[in-house]
């Protein structure tokens, strides 16, 4: 499930085939699906159920935009979420149809020596998908096209390596909680928030739940340096809690609350580095009357980027730790 | 004087404001039967209009919060690495003293190797809590604990110097509103709003339960009168400023008009405030919803963002003359 989870194609904006994935798996196990305006889904069960529960993953990936159609074929691009160094000559997959294609830049034989150690900027890239004029490529694809790298799953041992970790590894930790536990929550799969956090706004609003706990991907920081600084957080080292990051300063009681659940069930946690980054909960905490709110992670190498690695053991860790966590407030331990 | 300088010596970073709602709660019950506080810790108060149903509703807010240093790091010699939280100036902090919630306190120093950067960024920088070692260190903080500036509170030829006027000292004006107002025409809600100083976070849900009809929030300006300093006209000592805009505010002119007619009426010292950078909770506050009638009523104080503001207690007094005014005949 995992693997045909992250090959699937979806950029921010375009997460109907993630969306469709995701509700044949999740169909039998829940009371109630609705999907909204925006494209989020919200699986629901155990209707009527108090504290209301709200967990959120976005569906949505990291890509790129097709901008532009050159006389010569070659298609310009703008990305969502990358940067130019991670994604040069990396063959990606352009449109509905499914064209498959290269990003390209200057060969070492045509680029002067001074050039050659520099990095090129998004707007010197483009992308080849081997026609040789704008009439002919337009018979392929069109401006407004979304792409997404073409890089296949693979598993090795504990190690998984593949696209759009960010976050389908949140998407699947909450399908496991659908299927395999009997929680009762709504588990939200959100659209476009690499753009902004867009989709967890509606939904919130809508839910307007009474705890509501984001479940995310987030980057490593193992890269040596000179300085004596200890790094963090690391893969195999468990789920990763948000004390504070750029959009939230997560609930101090259900931040407690996990570590003391990780702690009487043995599960290791690591913390994430404050102030930097953002997931849904930083909108779903502001939504309405304001929501308590938290951020679980799972820790993976080289986000946003077409390949990343993360440890099926962190993946495994924190679907325990979020069953106990919200056994705990299901039944009923005082949290606020 | 004792309760100025109970609130801005008291702990009470982003996030971390309990300390500050315990002490506001303590001295507001008094004069209010209802208070609550809300999800994101915000502490709002109801007095419902004397004599009066489905009266309009008035929300004054002061935020609680202050900024804060919050911690990323324990090296091997345990020194502490540092964020902010909030709009920390890290030159501003340097060899300042902080305090963390748990009461350990320490020293902001900064790297001096030749390749250094000048000015350091905050990465240069690190807290020295007395620790010997990592080990030692972990056990006095951990990651995320925040920490705020520590400092006495004084009060020099009637001005007050002290950290975290911003906005502790819109507090201390809302609690003495609330002590001296009398019959008041409209619904009135006084919210002590927490977040603030990381995005306007707790004036958003706030309002968003009250659904008010007008907002005033009180909060700091900064000031063109010190030597050299950018132009600006307003200054410590002149009397409240009544704000005309900010980087993401423009008072609503109904409410604009009202405060400049009440000053005027009632004698009491104001100046108008333009504010180049920076804003206040009103900046939410009044989109909320179907939109809020808003103004800023702001304490001109010098300094802002460091651990030693300045401001004029004549100006505090201005600015509850002026919310008594408010609270009793509305808008």
């Amino acid at each position: 499930m995992l693997k045909e989870l992250c090959e699937i194609s979806g950029v921010s904006g375009d997460e109907d085939k993630v969306r469709l994935f995701i509700k044949e798996k999740l169909y039998n196990y829940v009371d109630d699906l609705t999907e909204d305006a925006y494209g989020n889904l919200i699986v629901h069960r155990g209707k009527g159920k108090k504290p209301k529960i709200l967990l959120a993953a976005h569906m949505d990936e990291v890509g790129l935009m097709i901008t532009n159609i050159e006389k010569n074929g070659l298609l310009k691009f703008k990305t969502i979420g990358l940067r130019a160094q991670s994604i040069l000559a990396k063959r990606v997959i352009v449109g509905e149809k499914k064209i498959s294609g290269v990003i390209g830049h200057k060969p070492i034989h045509l680029s002067q020596p001074t050039e050659r150690n520099k990095l090129p900027e998004i707007k010197e890239l483009f992308i080849d998908i081997g026609t040789n004029s704008r009439e002919e490529a337009e018979g392929f694809v069109q401006i407004g096209d979304l792409a997404t790298f073409d890089t296949k799953f693979y598993k090795d041992g504990d190690h998984i390596s593949g696209k759009a970790f960010d976050n389908r590894l949140g998407c699947y930790v909450l399908m496991k909680l659908v299927q395999e536990t009997d929680l009762s929550a709504y588990f939200a799969f959100t659209v476009q928030e690499e753009l902004g956090l867009r989709g967890a706004k509606l939904v919130a609003y809508r839910i307007n739940p009474d705890i509501a706990i984001a479940v995310d991907t987030t980057g490593t920081n193992e890269l040596p340096e000179e300085k004596d600084i200890p790094k963090y957080p690391a893969l195999g080292n468990g789920p990763v809690l948000t004390i504070s990051d750029a959009t939230i300063i997560c609930d101090r009681k259900i931040i407690k609350l996990f570590e003391n659940t990780a702690k009487k069930h043995n599960i290791k946690y690591q913390y994430k580095q404050p102030m930097i980054g953002g997931t849904d909960a930083g909108v779903i905490h502001l939504a309405r009357e304001g929501i308590p709110s938290a951020v679980l992670s799972i820790p993976a190498r080289f986000i946003h980027s077409p390949l990343s690695i993360a440890s099926m053991e962190d993946i495994d860790n924190t679907i325990k730790l979020l069953t106990f966590t919200i056994e705990e407030i299901l039944r009923g331990v005082k949290w606020n | 004087m004792e309760l100025i300088k109970h609130l801005t010596e008291i702990y009470g970073p982003s996030g971390r404001e309990d300390r500050v709602r315990m002490l506001i709660k303590s001295e507001i019950k008094k004069f209010c039967k209802n208070i609550r506080t809300d999800a994101l810790g915000n502490l709002i108060a109801h007095i419902p209009a004397s004599g009066k149903k489905n009266a309009k509703k008035l929300m004054f807010c002061a935020h609680m919060d202050e900024i804060g240093l919050i911690v990323k790091y324990i090296d091997k010699q345990g020194f502490l690495r540092f964020t902010s939280v909030g709009g920390i100036f890290p030159e501003k902090t340097l060899h300042q003293r902080i305090i963390f919630e748990n009461g350990v306190t320490g020293v902001i120093g900064v790297e001096t190797k030749p390749e250094t950067p000048k000015p350091p960024t905050i990465d240069n920088f690190y807290i020295d809590i007395g620790a010997d070692n990592q080990s030692q260190a972990q056990k006095m903080v951990q990651i995320g604990d925040i920490a705020s500036f520590y400092q006495q509170t004084e009060i020099i030829n009637n001005k007050i110097f002290s950290k975290a006027l911003d906005d502790r000292i819109g507090c201390y004006c809302l609690i003495e509103t609330m002590k001296r107002f009398k019959r008041n025409s409209l619904d009135l809600y006084f919210v002590f709003s927490t977040q603030e100083e990381v995005g306007l976070r707790g004036a958003r849900t706030s309002a968003f339960s009250i659904n008010p009809d007008y907002a005033i929030a009180v909060d700091v300006t900064g000031t063109g009168d010190t030597p050299e300093s950018p132009q600006m006209a307003v200054s410590i000592g002149k009397g409240v400023a009544i704000k005309i805009k900010d980087s993401a505010f423009i008072t609503s002119t109904i409410i604009k008009d009202k405060l400049i007619a009440y000053a005027q009426n009632f004698k009491i010292p104001y100046q108008l405030e333009i504010l180049e950078r920076g804003t206040t909770d009103a900046a939410i506050i009044q989109l909320i919803k179907e939109g809020v009638l808003s103004g800023v009523l702001s304490i001109p104080t010098r300094y802002i963002h460091s651990p030693n503001e300045v401001c004029d207690l004549n100006d505090v007094s201005a600015t509850i003359k002026l919310l008594q005014v408010c609270a009793e005949k509305g808008f």
